[in-house]
């Protein structure tokens, strides 16, 4: 809702123009298109079983058609006219109050509209295998649909309460989806802890709005950033840390981390598509998005950064201590993120390094679930990495492209983890003082995390004796789910590059949200202290792994280990912790509120019903049925009349 | 008189009299002829046509509704922006009285699609009005199938005083319409096929109450040509703004003109319904034939309306500070008594009475506002009301006792309606969230504007008194839901009469506004406001703008 004239700004320096053309002035179609599917698909019934996958997966490829021609329309325009006002709703307007939705088209939301509809298209198309066999796939491929609806009109958004729409939005998708077996306990419980948690990071951000609208009076990106700078530092410092909490609730940020791990309990395209490539990172979008008003509070922006390497370093850990592969793999998710909020926190400097490492990780990540996810197919659903190896001859496909999505992910030279790690390492050294050189070297010991629990990952998957459970004969996925993962194989290869080298992608996306233009020197990369440690740390993370997992045998079942790894196993203990100072507190909190519910508020309420109730009655007798009464009220009425003209309070 | 008039007398003095006729604008006129022709057509219809002049009835007052829709349309593109007199004066066409006319023809023609729908050969209308209930006489007419087409021409001469009412340019005009309008609805408020007496008893009670508002009104009318000397909007405006008639040089008039405003205020009132002259309303509403009702719950409301804004705009437009503390009174007493009253109602008929009433409030507070934003926003609130109402009343008519009989009006017996016929009661529900003024619904946009106006015009206490009200309301409408969706029938339930075309149309129309006029509104509110751009002129002309034109005239 808007309370004043659209004047949409995007971003400080680029001034949203007006949409024109067919192509941009229906951008809306991005949204409806999958929109449409839910819908068709959820009230459709049983009549739509034997297309609706098809349909499901057709929409978000037409979607990505249309934001593709959308990019080509953007790129055919000056850097300062890519920010494009799309007014799509008015709702009404009267007198002061404008309430409406309108979309914000410019590189940073293409860049995720981009992201979300390849990403999901390549999920949807996987699914159709994945989930052939399941009796319930229409629902699934509508929540799927849902999903990327909501998660589009996030993106697309041009104010914070569509913002906030699109987040619950992929908030409800999010929790159908993770709890999709439901009749399996734990699914339904992830489900239920992933929405609870999210729920906190929910409220900071519902705050946050609230703020900004008792203090601007409007919720609209560029209303709210135009006033930042009359905007008072408490104010801005409040409005920066509530933000933050709805990052970290939607990208599992530490404190709000401990669902994303339980996530894994939805289907593994849902893991792929939702945990891993796209929705997690809303809160990176949220960040750079506000990057104004993170920008006016330094304060807000440190906790951000240390949000981001606290989170990074722990999903590492616990990534490099998990025997079940999603969930090791959930941990990695934690870790980039991680570093991607890192990054973001930065300020101008790191916004591009930001986006751009999102992007890759999209694609490298969402190719690792998806290779995780036909191993778990080949296995019997089986997820413990302690019973797999060997697995390279098997599948010789997923073994290739889960491969090269690990080289990207470790940051091989080149390939395209490598150009986006190096671009946050590099610019958070460019920042200098303390703060940088602390950040920097944190995100290589996060790099150097990274190498070790991808390594052992690979290495205990396919590397090894085989340690299979008896009764399981591998093989390799049907075509409609390893083409999926050849595309994103080959993103994971040369995305990097294409983005990174020679700056195009920051000559793109740096106008829309103010970043600060930052070279990526590839002689740099190879020279300079930090890029040489990044290089180190890589082969040091390897070799540990493969000391400790390819050399020596690997046990069926998981050692007792010591006190590290125990800890690390179990999540760096963040479930017991929420547990004993959230949850049972809040347990003891319910039940006194619970009393004072029963007996206060609900005596208030229920003593003034009571009270409606019984003046009803009494002035209900007045209606008698007789003539002679009502004629009397009347007149009764005439003289209160009288009376009012001739006192005139 | 003229032949009272002795021959060798002088040239009478009487004004008037000795003047040539007047010129008549027939084009601005055609609406009011149209209804009036047919309403005559359909009179002589009733004596010459014998037999199956029931559909011919039907389509006359059809074709006749949908000319004057179309003439207005028509008229509102070629009006002049100021309006303009008709008929030496007596009525004054502007767009705002162009909005009401056509709201009227509309919501009338719905109300039609109700009054002529059948079940097995049988409308809602008694057999033989004139035999006495449950007599012998009654059932030969019954099972010789003999049916009231005399409702048909009613309805078209109620439709004239509606059209009337808000276009009057002066109090007498306005008092004929007032009656035109009301004497065919006392007599079809009688007509109900079943629980006859229950319905005789309504028209009686309606008629009485009815004269005994028209009395305040003409006494009302009486005390302010005292201090006018005219009944003449634009006179009586122009005697208001400079302290009264000729001989009220020295401004002692004023008591006059406070009682008329008050007896006015009175008889335009009750036939909004606004608390305390609204006792008829639950009566009449429950009693009359549901299509009547829901005639009188949309057209009524509407014109009642339209002539009330005109009478405290037009002529008592100059004396604010008169009237105000008055309508703020009976706005809070109305939003504040009718919502109480409702709460306890076990009756469906009754509690849309109620509501009804309560609306009546609201609307009030946007006659308070006394603008141009109020002006609007009560217009786009009983267009949007009349739409629903009729819906909602549309409903009511399809449930019925088992055997298909009368219509079950107890709420106990919705239970589990939602579960029987979904989509009705789902229609229902719509209709019951807007009138409890839920977002995306019309409700909820009416209710924003005519608030708006309100706080703009000052009265924020009232919008204050307004919300409180609303919160009521939306306890007993809620209830309605719960009842039809979340509660097990008892015993056999209610059975839904299959709604035929006309029924089914009405709850489709009533839906589409609903929802067309709650998602886009805003086409609909910039040709009622004045334009978002500075200087831009509204496409509808307001009511103080009448009196220029007038007081040219």
């Amino acid at each position: 809702m808007e309370v004043t004239p659209h004047t949409n700004l995007a971003a400080e320096p680029a001034v949203a123009v007006a949409a024109d053309g067919a192509v941009l002035s229906n951008a809306w179609l991005l949204i409806a298109l999958p929109l449409a599917g839910a819908a068709l698909l959820l009230l459709g019934g049983r009549r739509t079983d034997s297309w609706g996958p098809w349909l499901a997966t057709a929409l978000p490829v037409a979607s990505f058609a249309w934001a593709l021609l959308i990019l080509f329309e953007l790129l055919g325009r000056g850097a300062a006219d890519r920010a494009v006002a799309v007014p799509v709703y008015e709702w009404f307007s009267s007198g002061g109050v404008a309430a409406g939705a309108d979309l914000l088209i410019d590189p940073l939301s293409i860049t995720f509209a981009l992201l979300i509809t390849f990403v999901g298209s390549l999920i949807h198309i996987y699914s159709v295998g994945y989930m052939a066999e399941d009796p319930r796939r229409r629902r699934f491929f509508a929540y799927l649909n849902l999903f990327v609806a909501a998660m589009l009109t996030l993106v697309l958004a041009d104010n914070f309460v569509l913002l906030f729409l699109g987040w619950e939005g992929v908030g409800l998708a999010s929790y159908l989806l993770i709890g999709f077996w439901q009749d399996k306990t734990s699914a339904a419980v992830a489900a239920k802890k992933a929405f609870l948690i999210n729920r906190v990071g929910d409220i900071g951000l519902l705050v946050a709005i609230m703020i900004m609208f008792t203090t601007v009076g409007a919720v609209g990106f560029s209303d709210v950033f135009a006033e930042v700078p009359a905007m008072g530092d408490g104010v801005l410092l409040a409005i920066g840390l509530l933000l933050l909490l709805g990052a970290c609730g939607k990208s599992a940020q530490l404190p709000l981390q401990a669902w994303l791990l339980d996530a894994m309990e939805g289907p593994t395209p849902v893991s792929a598509l939702i945990h891993a490539a796209t929705m997690v990172t809303a809160g990176v979008y949220l960040v750079v998005r506000a990057g104004p008003i993170f920008e006016g509070a330094p304060a807000a922006q440190t906790a951000v950064t240390v949000v981001g390497a606290a989170t990074m370093l722990a999903g590492g850990v616990i990534a490099s201590a998990k025997d079940d592969i999603k969930k090791s793999l959930a941990g990695s998710t934690m870790s980039q993120i991680g570093m991607m909020v890192l990054a973001a926190g930065l300020g101008p400097i790191g916004y591009v390094a930001a986006i751009a490492h999102l992007v890759t990780h999209g694609f490298f990540k969402a190719g690792l679930f998806l290779g995780a996810g036909s191993v778990m197919h080949a296995m019997n659903d089986g997820v413990d990495m302690r019973r797999y190896g060997g697995l390279r001859k098997a599948m010789p496909i997923t073994f290739a492209t889960f491969g090269l999505g690990y080289l990207a992910i470790i940051g091989f030279p080149f390939l395209s983890g490598w150009w986006t790690k190096e671009s946050i390492i590099s610019a958070a050294f460019d920042l200098g003082g303390t703060t940088g050189t602390v950040l920097g070297v944190s995100v290589i010991v996060g790099a150097a995390l990274t190498a070790f629990y991808m390594s052992r990952m690979v290495f205990m998957t396919f590397f090894g004796e085989k340690r299979w459970d008896e009764g399981v004969h591998p093989h390799e996925s049907p075509a409609v789910m390893t083409a999926p993962m050849v595309v994103l194989a080959l993103g994971s290869v040369a995305l990097g590059g294409f983005l990174m080298f020679g700056d195009r992608f920051a000559g793109f996306l740096a106008p829309a949200v103010a970043a600060q233009p930052h070279h990526f020197d590839v002689a740099h990369a190879f020279t300079s202290p930090y890029g040489i440690a990044a290089l180190a740390v890589l082969v040091l993370g390897v070799a540990a792994a493969w000391l400790v997992y390819l050399r020596r045998p690997v046990a069926r079942v998981a050692p007792a280990g010591n006190l590290v790894t125990v800890a690390a196993a179990r999540e760096l203990y963040g479930n017991e912790i929420n547990e004993e100072l959230l949850m049972k507190p809040g347990q003891v909190l319910t039940k006194v509120l619970v009393k004072v519910e029963d007996k206060v508020i609900d005596g208030v309420v229920e003593g003034l019903g009571m009270g409606v109730r019984d003046s009803s009655r009494g002035l209900g007798r007045s209606q008698t049925g007789f003539a002679r009464t009502y004629a009397l009220t009347m007149l009764f009425g005439a003289v209160i009349v009288a009376a009012t003209l001739v006192v005139r309070f | 008189m003229i032949p009272l008039i002795p021959a060798e007398a002088v040239e009478p003095e009487l004004p008037g009299l000795t003047e040539a006729a007047p010129a008549l604008d027939w084009w601005l006129l055609a609406p009011l002829l149209t209804v009036f022709a047919a309403g005559v057509l359909a009179v002589l219809f009733e004596a010459f046509v014998p037999a199956g002049r029931r559909g011919l009835q039907i389509a006359l007052a059809a074709l006749a509704l949908l000319t004057v829709f179309g003439l207005v349309l028509a008229q509102m593109a070629t009006l002049p922006e100021e309006g303009a007199l008709l008929a030496a004066g007596v009525l004054a066409v502007d767009r705002t009285v162009l909005f009401f006319q056509g709201t009227v023809a509309v919501l009338a023609l719905v109300s039609l699609m109700l009054i002529a729908e059948r079940r097995d050969g049988r409308d809602a209308f008694a057999a033989q009005a004139a035999t006495v209930p449950g007599s012998e006489e009654e059932r030969a007419h019954i099972m010789a199938g003999s049916q009231h087409t005399e409702v048909y021409p009613l309805v078209l001469f109620a439709v004239l005083g509606m059209l009337m009412f808000p276009a009057s340019n002066d109090f007498l005009t306005m008092f004929i319409a007032l009656e035109v309008m009301s004497l065919p609805l006392y007599l079809m408020c009688g007509l109900a096929r079943r629980r006859r007496l229950f319905s005789q008893e309504a028209a009686v009670k309606y008629f009485l109450l009815g004269a005994f508002a028209s009395a305040f009104f003409l006494f009302g009318i009486a005390m302010v040509y005292g201090y006018a000397g005219s009944v003449d909007f634009a006179d009586i405006r122009a005697a208001v703004e400079s302290g009264g008639a000729a001989v009220f040089a020295g401004g002692e008039g004023e008591p006059l003109l406070v009682m008329g405003i008050g007896l006015v205020g009175v008889g335009l009132l009750f036939k909004v319904g606004a608390v305390p002259f609204h006792n008829w309303k639950p009566d009449v509403y429950q009693g009359a034939p549901t299509p009547i009702t829901a005639l009188m719950a949309s057209c009524t409301l509407v014109a009642a309306f339209g002539a009330l804004l005109r009478v405290f705009f037009v002529p008592f437009g100059g004396s604010v500070q008169v009237w105000e503390p008055m309508l703020w009174t009976v706005a809070i007493l109305t939003m504040v008594a009718a919502a109480i009253i409702a709460v306890t109602q076990r009756d469906v008929k009754r509690l849309l009475a109620y509501s009804s009433v309560v609306h009546a409030g609201f609307i009030l507070t946007a006659v308070v506002a006394n603008s141009v934003e109020g002006l609007a926003g009560a217009m786009f609130y009983l267009a949007a009301y009349g739409f629903t109402t009729l819906g909602a009343f549309a409903v009511v008519t399809l449930v019925r006792t088992k055997d298909g009989g009368q219509e079950v009006g107890d709420l106990d017996q919705w239970a589990g309606l939602g579960r029987r016929s979904p989509l009705l009661a789902g229609s229902l529900g719509l209709f019951l969230l807007a009138f409890a003024g839920i977002p995306l619904t019309s409700g909820f946009i009416g209710k924003f504007a005519v608030f708006e106006a309100a706080v703009a015009g000052g009265a924020t206490p009232l919008v204050v008194v307004g919300v409180l009200s609303s919160a009521v309301t939306a306890f007993f409408y809620v209830r309605i839901i719960v009842v039809m969706f979340f509660r097990d029938p008892e015993g056999e339930g209610p059975t839904v009469a299959p709604a035929g075309v006309l029924t089914g149309g009405v709850i489709a129309l009533g839906v589409a506004a609903t929802l067309v006029l709650g998602v886009f509104p805003q086409a609909f509110l910039d040709r009622l406001l004045p334009g978002a751009e500075p200087g831009a002129e509204p496409v509808s002309v307001t009511v103080h703008q009448v009196t220029a034109a007038s007081g040219e005239g």
